[in-house]
This record gives C-alpha cells, sequence and structure tokens, in this order.
C-alpha cells in the first residue's frame, strides 16, 4: 500500500494532464504555452526496426544528436503556435479537430519526496485523434514521459518525450501538439 | 479510370498542357513503374550509412525495397531485398551490420556480396540441380558512387551515371560536397521516412525550381523560424543571394533546379545570426570554397530535382529527398540530411534543429507543401476534372541556352524547368533509346 498523499498527487497530476490536453484540444495554444518550461525539451525520436537485443540502443532515435521527429525548445514551439495563429499556414487552416486521450498515468519518480513534490516524471499513454478537412483522419498513438515542475500551485512540463509508435510516419504530416 | 489519349498528346510541352491523367491515372502509374523507374538513375543512398564491412542499409527502389551494403571485401552494393526461392525480404531491419542475409522463410542465405552461401538440405534435396552461382541475391546492373552518394539503374545499357548528370553535376556537388568545396565528405545525420496520399511527381515538380509556390510558405516567412530566426530576421531562411542574379535552368535528361549565380566580387553575407560559431564557420567555408573553385564557387544552388525523383535543397536546409511511387495516389517521403562530416559539433547541432523545424512531416515549411500536393492530387481525379489539363505556360520560350550558365536557363521563373521534365518523362513512357533520353541529337538514320 501506498501513502494517500501518493494518490492525492497522482490524481494532481492526472488533472494536470487532463486540462493541458484540453488546451490543445480547445485551440487554446498561447496558454497551452505557458504550461511549458522556459528550459523545455520536446522529444519525439524516429523508431527503427533493430535486431533483437539492440532495441534499449538502437531502437530510437536519440535526443541532442541526429534527427527525429522532434527535438525542440520552448522558442520553436511558441514559432509553431505563432505559425497556426498567421491564418496562412494552410497545413492547418482550416485548424484540424483534435482529441488527446490520456490514460495509463504512472507517477515514475517524485522528488525529493511525496509530502513535499517538486519535481516528478510521470508517465502515460496516448491516443490522439486527428480529423482535417472533410475526409482526412489520423490516429497517433504512444507513449509519453514528461518531466514536471511545481511552479506555486501548478505545474509546467521541463521535458516531453513522445514515443509515437509508428516506424515510416503514416500521416502526412505533424502538425499538432503531443 | 481509363487512359484515353497516347502520352505525347497528354503532355504538350510546346503548348504548355499536361494532362491530370498522369498524375492520378493507374495505367499510367504503372507504365511509370515498367519504363521509367527501371530505366532511370535513381538515388539509393549516402556511403556514410554504411561505412564498415558487412554494414547495410535498406532503401528503396521504385517501389521495390533494396539493400545498400558494404561487402566484406569494402565493396558496394544494392540488392532487390527478396529471397530468390520463395521471395521473402531477407532484411526486415533498417540498418546495422551483418555477414549473412538470412531468409527467415526457408533460411537460404547470402553473403553481403550477394552470393547464395546457405541452403538447408542441399546434399539431400538440391545436389546436382541447383548452382548457387546462378541463385545470388538480385543486383542492380548499374551502380555509381559519386562524392559519397549512391545512384542505381536497373537498366544495363544505361550511360554512366555523371553522362546521366550531365551539367547538372556541379549543382549536385554543391549539395553532396564539404561546404568549403572539397569533394563528398558529407554525413547523412538521419532519415525521414513517411506516406502522404500525393503523386510522387507533385513532390518532384515543386523541387524543379517551381519558386512561384512561394506564397503557399507565407506563415514561415511571417513567424521567421529561419536561422537568423531569434535574432528577429523574418523569413525561412537568410538570404544568401540577395546580390546574386537568381536562375531556372533545366537540362536535356529532365534535371531542374533553381540557384543564384553570385557576382564576381561577393562577399560572405552573414548567416545563422543567432549562432556565431555557426556564422564563423559558414564565413570560414565560403572563402576557403572560393580559394578551392575559383569562379564555380560563384554558383549557389538552392533546390533542384535529379530526374526522376531525387529532389535537394542545396543550402537552408541541405539534404536529398527521394520521393517513391507507392500508387498512383500515394507517396513515400525519404529525406536524408545531410551535414559536413568534419564540422564542428555545435554547427551540426544549429543545422540538425534547423532542419528538423523545416523539413519533412513536422517540418514548419513543408507541412504546407504536403497539404498542397494532397489536395492538387484529390481534386484531380474527378472526371470532369480529368477532362481540363494542367497550365504550364509560364515564361514560354524565355530562356537562353548555355547563357550565363550550362542548360537552358531563364532569368525569371518559368515551367520550362517541368515543360522539360515532362518531355523527358514522355519519352521514357514512350520507351525510348537512351540517346533520345540524355537529350543528345538524334542519329540520322540514312535512307537506304
Amino acid at each position: 500500500m501506498r501513502p494517500l498523499a501518493w494518490y492525492q498527487l497522482r490524481e494532481e497530476i492526472e488533472d494536470f494532464l487532463y486540462l493541458e490536453a484540453d488546451l490543445l484540444d480547445q485551440r487554446r495554444f498561447k496558454e497551452w504555452l505557458e504550461l511549458l518550461a522556459e528550459d523545455l525539451v520536446y522529444f519525439m525520436p524516429m523508431r527503427r526496426n533493430v535486431k533483437f537485443g539492440q532495441h534499449a540502443e538502437r531502437e530510437n532515435t536519440k535526443q541532442g544528436e541526429g534527427i527525429s521527429w522532434f527535438d525542440e525548445d520552448k522558442w520553436t514551439l511558441g514559432k509553431r503556435v505563432e505559425q497556426i495563429l498567421t491564418g496562412v499556414h494552410y497545413a492547418e487552416e482550416p485548424l484540424s479537430r483534435v482529441t488527446h486521450m490520456v490514460s495509463n498515468v504512472r507517477l515514475l519518480d517524485v522528488r525529493p519526496s511525496v509530502e513535499d513534490a517538486q519535481e516528478i516524471t510521470a508517465g502515460c499513454r496516448f491516443l490522439v485523434y486527428q480529423n482535417r478537412v472533410e475526409y482526412e483522419n489520423f490516429t497517433f498513438i504512444g507513449r509519453r514521459t514528461d518531466e514536471l515542475r511545481r511552479v506555486g500551485t501548478s505545474w509546467q512540463i521541463a521535458r516531453r518525450e513522445i514515443i509515437l509508435e509508428q516506424n515510416v510516419l503514416l500521416a502526412k504530416n505533424l502538425s499538432i501538439f503531443f | 479510370m481509363t487512359t484515353t489519349l497516347p502520352i505525347d498528346q497528354m503532355i504538350d510541352p510546346q503548348r504548355g498542357i499536361i494532362s491530370r491523367e498522369i498524375f492520378v491515372s493507374p495505367e499510367l502509374y504503372r507504365e511509370e513503374l515498367e519504363k521509367l523507374f527501371t530505366r532511370a538513375w535513381l538515388f539509393v543512398g549516402h556511403e556514410s550509412l554504411i561505412p564498415k564491412p558487412g554494414d547495410f542499409f535498406v532503401s528503396r527502389m521504385g517501389e521495390e525495397s533494396v539493400i545498400l551494403c558494404r561487402d566484406a571485401q569494402g565493396a558496394v552494393h544494392v540488392f532487390l531485398n527478396s529471397c530468390r526461392h520463395r521471395g521473402m525480404k531477407v532484411c526486415r531491419y533498417e540498418q546495422g551490420n551483418t555477414s549473412l542475409f538470412v531468409c527467415p522463410y526457408h533460411s537460404w542465405s547470402y553473403t553481403t556480396d550477394g552470393k547464395l552461401q546457405g541452403v538447408p538440405l542441399y546434399r539431400a534435396l538440391y545436389e546436382g540441380t541447383l548452382n548457387r552461382e546462378e541463385w545470388s541475391l538480385i543486383e542492380v546492373p548499374k551502380l555509381a558512387l559519386y562524392h559519397g552518394t549512391v545512384w542505381a539503374s536497373w537498366d544495363p545499357q544505361a550511360p554512366d551515371f555523371e553522362t546521366y548528370l550531365g551539367d547538372a553535376a556541379e549543382h549536385l556537388d554543391h549539395v553532396v560536397d564539404c561546404r568549403d568545396g572539397r569533394p563528398g565528405g558529407a554525413e547523412v545525420i538521419g532519415v525521414h521516412k513517411w506516406v502522404f496520399p500525393s503523386n510522387w511527381k507533385f513532390a518532384a515538380e515543386n523541387f524543379l525550381g517551381d519558386s512561384y509556390h512561394n506564397p503557399s510558405h507565407r506563415s514561415v516567412d511571417m513567424i521567421g523560424m529561419g536561422p537568423s530566426g531569434q535574432r528577429g530576421a523574418s523569413s525561412r531562411r537568410d538570404n544568401e543571394y540577395a546580390g546574386g542574379q537568381r536562375f531556372w535552368v533545366g537540362f536535356p535528361q529532365g534535371h531542374g533546379l533553381t540557384g543564384a549565380l553570385m557576382p564576381e566580387q561577393t562577399e560572405y553575407v552573414s548567416t545563422y545570426h543567432q549562432h556565431p560559431i555557426v556564422d564563423e564557420y559558414f564565413r570560414y567555408c565560403f572563402h576557403e570554397r572560393k580559394r578551392r573553385l575559383g569562379a564555380k564557387a560563384r554558383n549557389m544552388s538552392l533546390v533542384g530535382n535529379f530526374f526522376p525523383n531525387a529532389s535537394y535543397h542545396g543550402r537552408q536546409p541541405r539534404g536529398i529527398c527521394v520521393w517513391h511511387p507507392r500508387s498512383p495516389t500515394e507517396t513515400e517521403g525519404w529525406r536524408f540530411f545531410m551535414v559536413d562530416a568534419d564540422a564542428p559539433a555545435e554547427v551540426k547541432d544549429v543545422l540538425r534543429r534547423y532542419y528538423m523545424r523545416y523539413s519533412g512531416p513536422a517540418g514548419m515549411t513543408e507541412q504546407d507543401d504536403m497539404e498542397n500536393w494532397l489536395y492538387a492530387t484529390a481534386a484531380s481525379k474527378g472526371t470532369i476534372a480529368r477532362r481540363y489539363p494542367f497550365n504550364y505556360q509560364s515564361s514560354m520560350g524565355a530562356y537562353k541556352t548555355n547563357d550565363p550558365i550550362p542548360g537552358d536557363v531563364s532569368l525569371q521563373m518559368t515551367d520550362q524547368t517541368p515543360r522539360n521534365y515532362y518531355r523527358v518523362y514522355a519519352s521514357y513512357l514512350n520507351g525510348a533509346p537512351w540517346d533520345e533520353l540524355l537529350g543528345r541529337p538524334q542519329m540520322q538514320v540514312a535512307a537506304e
């Protein structure tokens, strides 16, 4: 049995992640940006087909080197938001309809303690549905690991690793946020 | 859908009219696979992906999977990725190192030079019948290593790659050589692979010097996500070529591109303003390139497409993107990102970040391209739509040959490069001989 405080903390984190997803789905992109720490790392590797035994070392492209789907900072994400708000970013104009499902939320690490949680590593699963213009549908499914930092009574995302369960990307674009 | 017209009536470069059928017709798509992708030189990869003996990288040619491989002796091969026995893919890893390709199905195995080595129960089942020598992996008859890049053709009669490149070679050099002018020396730092519902030629044509589509990138220019964006520069690239003469050029082999010819006395234009080390690196490269190449250093190659489907960015960002056909209305993009292998670590880091925010399906610039290609394809499928051809009439006749650089050169935006591209495309679909495909004067057939 874990202490009650642990479950309370998990619920707090779930609420935060649901709120965040809702901001994106409601297209409140500028408010969403406020949840991101200034030193944010936003990383989505590409996944490779590798021989058994090499997965730990070679399956995912690495943050900080080479090419991934995303290996970005807050400045770049801010630019992505600005781009959408120009109204002439045609890959998101007209805007896509998007729903983020977040589940399997787990506290993987709490620092320094559950009672005085300042930093949390949280894991979750995501299912993101994107519907575009008339007939375009994309489903993105995968895992996320977030580093969260307490700021006052709320949280900020300091690092987000997005593991998309695809090799060749089966979508024409990654024009939405994860 | 049925193809009702002969290819020459669907493609009319003289009038600048091209039928939508070539972007949607399943029949024409089959013809492309059989008559074009079996003959043209195709981009397969880069030697930096397979530096050591036994290294392999699985690539594509047309619709088909191929293995780019360096054998135990260090020689480079390209094999069809299919077992000679029952066709199973002999390699389903993307990249790695091996001494054998073992087929998962019946365990036939092949060495890295393609030779059939292991045949289970050989003595009992095949002795006296199966000659291993005749059942090697199927290898491309024509392979070229060019400044680190690897190209191949399935046509044993294909001309040498350099003949196929023709005068477009110096533009390819610009992409694949070091920024300071040393030949080769690039390194592929990653490969994007993604599928999108568009005909592959929309993508190729986009890079064929189509600067006219710039308005579709207005959003990235407005927000300034370029290499100097953090210092407030608008636009998606630094304008390195402001003082140069822009050109759009097509070549007899079907290649087409755009670039700038810089003045003789040109000076380095500062780039990557928020990263002094990167700016300094490119300043050094600019002067060193000038010293090494002399007048040739005046050429600044921006974007282009090597016939049929190898597109490139020559400056910011830098790399080669291959548009693999998947169906008449579906394409698989493979973008190979390049840096100078011996560039300082900070330079590589800044470049890779810029590449990712610019290029590919997550790239702020190219997302808008994909949107255009998709809906252009979709809106061309209809019965009524297919009755109305596309317009390729910009800058008709407004070009000079070999002036001021080799090729058919226009000094304004032009559809001459796609008109030329589709002229060559039609020749492939007509099964033309190589002399015609290379744009050589037709041999005079003496009347007998």
